[in-house]
């Protein structure tokens, strides 16, 4: 592969070498501040508790498609407290479910997106050395180990085990459940106080350390949405943490913020003041969650933007519209919350105000959708691995959009709350949208972070198998939905009669999630394979135009050698006149 | 490396990384202590009866609490403007003072706590307590870790005035911003719970 970029990359005259003192492994590996190796700590942190979330599902969907029916080999090292004789304990379902989502959202997704792109790309792509506070980003990463290991240790604390109450925690069920819950309190103001310390990095950074002449409409799509996901975690968190302290409250103090007076547990009146409001939670809890919803997207849509662009080899279409949308969306964003909650009675009037916000807020959303569509016009697409996921994210991702719009509204949302459908709509927009997303990030960034380029073949296998078994897994779940079963059941609705027409659909989605998981070796096999083995590759082997490129892969501590420019906007693909296709920002 | 931007103000922007990164973690500090008088508002008015402040807590020890805070905020402007005209010894003198109006204010936080624990009241005891404890343990951990920042500012910190002393300056800035917003909570704090 030809190396264009590499010629303003590399300064002939005197190229200048940020010169650093030699660190010890500990430091340049462990306890690094290079947002680099601080980004691949989150990426592969990310990635682990991806697979690790997706573990504890494969197992919740045993039970689902075949409830009751005994793994020995499985019981004998879970224990008879989860699996006795193999049987699946209620119980332990629910500590599956919760952790699931806990896991997949706080300790995958956002580390993954957020920590582990944000951390990466920003900083190259606006010309910066470093982040602002690189010893506050390194101190961020190690809040969300410290939150990941209390996560973790909650399954094998001797009593109770990890939390049962949904990832969303629900009062008054989280106040008084098992000990379980408190580690998950303290877990997530770990992963909040993570959360905050890298969203203000990432804003001072992209403000101050942008290279000269980058202005903000010169933003490659990709620096806006992490950009605008910062604002949305670093003031949407707080009100969870707040929350937060008050379950811990509530559970170690006696305390009453969310038990209401007179509730009866098991036939047992509860002893505490009472007074407390449980509907408070919900609020405080949705008040982040929401806005949580578009930090997982906002993320990926940059990715997507950022690889459509450049395999098209074409501007992004409506790029200003597209920002405009971004942030315009990141407001509504603040004022949609209370639509997770049409069936706690909060009354018409209020109801309408959220529905009107929801619908107002599927417009940004839509624009966007549209503007990666409409950039496939008339381009000439490299359909290569990053492209593929990048594309399928399009439909997938408008599914999942589109599928939420009944539940948005408040009279559709009455029959379809809190059933499979539900799950269906948000793992389309999260699994098969976002996952697809990170996962296209993962094989157009490779190069950059080793120098080398994935395998391809093995790409497009995972790319295939990842497409087909993630609709087997979740197209039925809108049947099942559609039908009436809730998604709180351990046997899947087996209990329920109305269930028995849609409970063979069970199958099809668990055999779709454990193929999927099949799909995934080829992925973490060429993730390792190509660190050594890789096609290696020059500095811009995408022939892009945004300013990462002109680092050498992978880059020094530092990042260029020379202090980069940008001349131009971020998409500058197949110009008139030019003489190639595309003329990179950093180029005179 | 350094990161530029740490001690000189960007052109564009007029600001350095610090000042940025404060006002930024105020916003969500704000969010935070927002959440929680947001919460107070939600379970009182939901409340059958509510008791009024003084009768429950000790408004005269709070009243001197609030003039201590109020003072330390004078005394932080004064430790920055002394850095300002270039004045160490002035600083470390008003710096000290600042240090020490907060640990005065959290002893006397420790008497009413202690008074009240005596007394049986409880965080347990009732939700009017339970928010009460809420927001001024976090309230009291916000000044305590005000505290940490400018005994370090105080002490080892201070290295940084002779290599770098517009650097240190911003820094004893941010931390002033911090501190005051510690008092502007309590300001609120202090009305809502302990005389409405």
């Amino acid at each position: 592969m030809s190396d264009p970029g590499a010629v303003a990359a590399h300064p002939s005259h005197a190229p200048h070498v940020a010169h650093h003192e030699e660190l010890g492994f500990w430091r340049k590996y462990v306890f690094s501040t290079d947002h680099k190796v601080i980004g691949i700590q989150y990426a592969v942190t990310g990635l682990l508790f991806l697979l690790f979330g997706f573990s504890l599902m494969m197992l919740m969907r045993w039970n689902l498609a075949y409830p009751g029916a005994a793994i020995p080999w499985l019981g004998a090292i879970l224990g008879p407290s989860r699996m006795p004789g193999g049987t699946m304990l209620p119980e332990f379902y629910n500590e599956l479910g919760a952790m699931h989502g806990t896991i997949m959202v706080f300790l995958g997704v956002v580390p993954l997106a957020v920590g582990g792109f944000g951390n990466f790309v920003l900083p190259l792509q606006i010309g910066a050395p470093d982040m602002a506070f690189p010893k506050i980003n390194m101190l961020s990463y190690w809040c969300l180990f410290l939150g990941g290991i209390t996560m973790l240790a909650s399954f094998v604390i001797p009593a109770g085990g990890a939390a049962q109450s949904g990832w969303t925690s629900y009062t008054p069920l989280a106040d008084i459940a098992g000990s379980g819950q408190t580690w998950w309190l303290v877990g997530m103001i770990f992963l909040i106080t993570s959360s905050l310390l890298g969203a203000l990095n990432f804003i001072t950074t992209t403000i101050q350390l942008r290279a000269k002449g980058l202005t903000f409409m010169r933003f490659p799509f990709f620096v806006w949405a992490q950009f605008v996901t910062a604002f949305l975690l670093l003031l949407a968190f707080p009100p969870l943490e707040a929350a937060g302290v008050m379950q811990l409250m509530d559970r170690v103090a006696g305390t009453s913020f969310f038990l209401p007076s007179g509730l009866v547990v098991s036939g047992q009146a509860l002893t505490n003041a009472g007074g407390g409001n449980p509907l408070l939670w919900q609020h405080l809890f949705w008040f982040l969650a929401h806005p949580e919803v578009y930090v997982l997207i906002l993320p990926g849509m940059g990715i997507v933007a950022e690889i459509i662009a450049n395999n098209t080899r074409k501007p992004l279409w409506g790029y200003r519209s597209m920002v405009y949308s971004l942030v315009f969306l990141g407001f509504m964003s603040f004022i949609v919350w209370a639509h997770h909650m049409f069936m706690t009675g909060m009354g018409t009037t209020m109801a309408a105000f959220f529905q009107t916000t929801t619908m107002i807020i599927s417009i940004p959303s839509v624009v966007i959708l549209t503007a990666l569509i409409m950039s496939l016009w008339g381009g000439s697409i490299r359909f290569n691995t990053p492209m593929l996921f990048a594309l399928a994210f399009l439909p997938m991702f408008g599914i999942g959009g589109l599928t939420g719009l009944p539940l948005g509204l408040n009279i559709t949302d009455i029959p379809l709350h809190d059933t499979y459908y539900v799950i269906a709509h948000f793992h389309y927009v999260v699994a098969p949208g976002t996952i697809f997303a990170l996962m296209a990030g993962i094989y157009y960034w490779y190069p950059k972070a080793t120098g080398r380029r994935m395998n391809e073949t093995l790409g497009k296998i995972h790319f295939l198998g990842s497409l087909i078994c993630m609709n087997v897994v979740f197209m039925p779940m809108f049947i099942v939905g559609l039908a009436g079963v809730s998604r709180r059941l351990a046997d899947g609705g087996a209990s329920y009669d109305f269930a028995q027409p849609v409970l063979h659909w069970n199958v099809w989605s668990s055999w779709g999630a454990w193929t999927l998981g099949l799909f995934q070796l080829p992925f973490i096999f060429n993730f390792f394979w190509s660190i050594w083995k890789g096609e290696k590759v020059g500095d811009n082997p995408w022939e892009a135009t945004t300013i990462e490129w002109s680092a050498p892969s992978p880059p020094p501590h530092g990042n260029f050698l020379g202090a980069p420019e940008a001349y131009r906007g971020p998409y500058e693909y197949s110009v008139p006149g030019a003489p190639k296709d595309f003329w990179p920002q950093y180029e005179v | 490396m350094d990161i530029p931007y740490t001690v000189e103000i960007r052109r564009d922007t007029g600001l350095t990384n610090g000042k940025i990164g404060i006002w930024l973690f105020l916003a969500s500090e704000v969010m935070l202590f927002g959440a929680l008088f947001a919460s107070y508002i939600v379970i009182r008015t939901g409340a059958p009866t509510w008791p009024r402040g003084d009768t429950m807590l000790n408004v005269p020890l709070a009243t001197v609490n609030t003039i201590v805070l109020i003072s330390s905020s004078v005394t932080m402007v004064m430790a920055w403007a002394s850095l300002m005209r270039g004045r160490f010894e002035t600083f470390r003198i008003y710096m000290g003072l600042t240090i020490l109006c907060g640990l005065a204010f959290l002893v006397i936080k420790y008497f009413e706590y202690s008074a009240h624990f005596h007394e049986g009241a409880l965080p347990s005891t009732n939700n009017f307590l339970a928010i009460y404890f809420t927001l001024t343990g976090l309230h009291g951990i916000h000044v305590f870790g005000g505290m940490a920042v400018n005994a370090y500012f105080w002490g080892p910190g201070a290295k940084l005035w002779k290599e770098n002393p517009t650097w240190f300056t911003n820094r004893v800035e941010h931390a002033g911003l911090f501190w005051h917003f510690v008092d502007l909570v309590w300001i609120f704090l202090f009305p809502t719970l302990y005389l409405l």
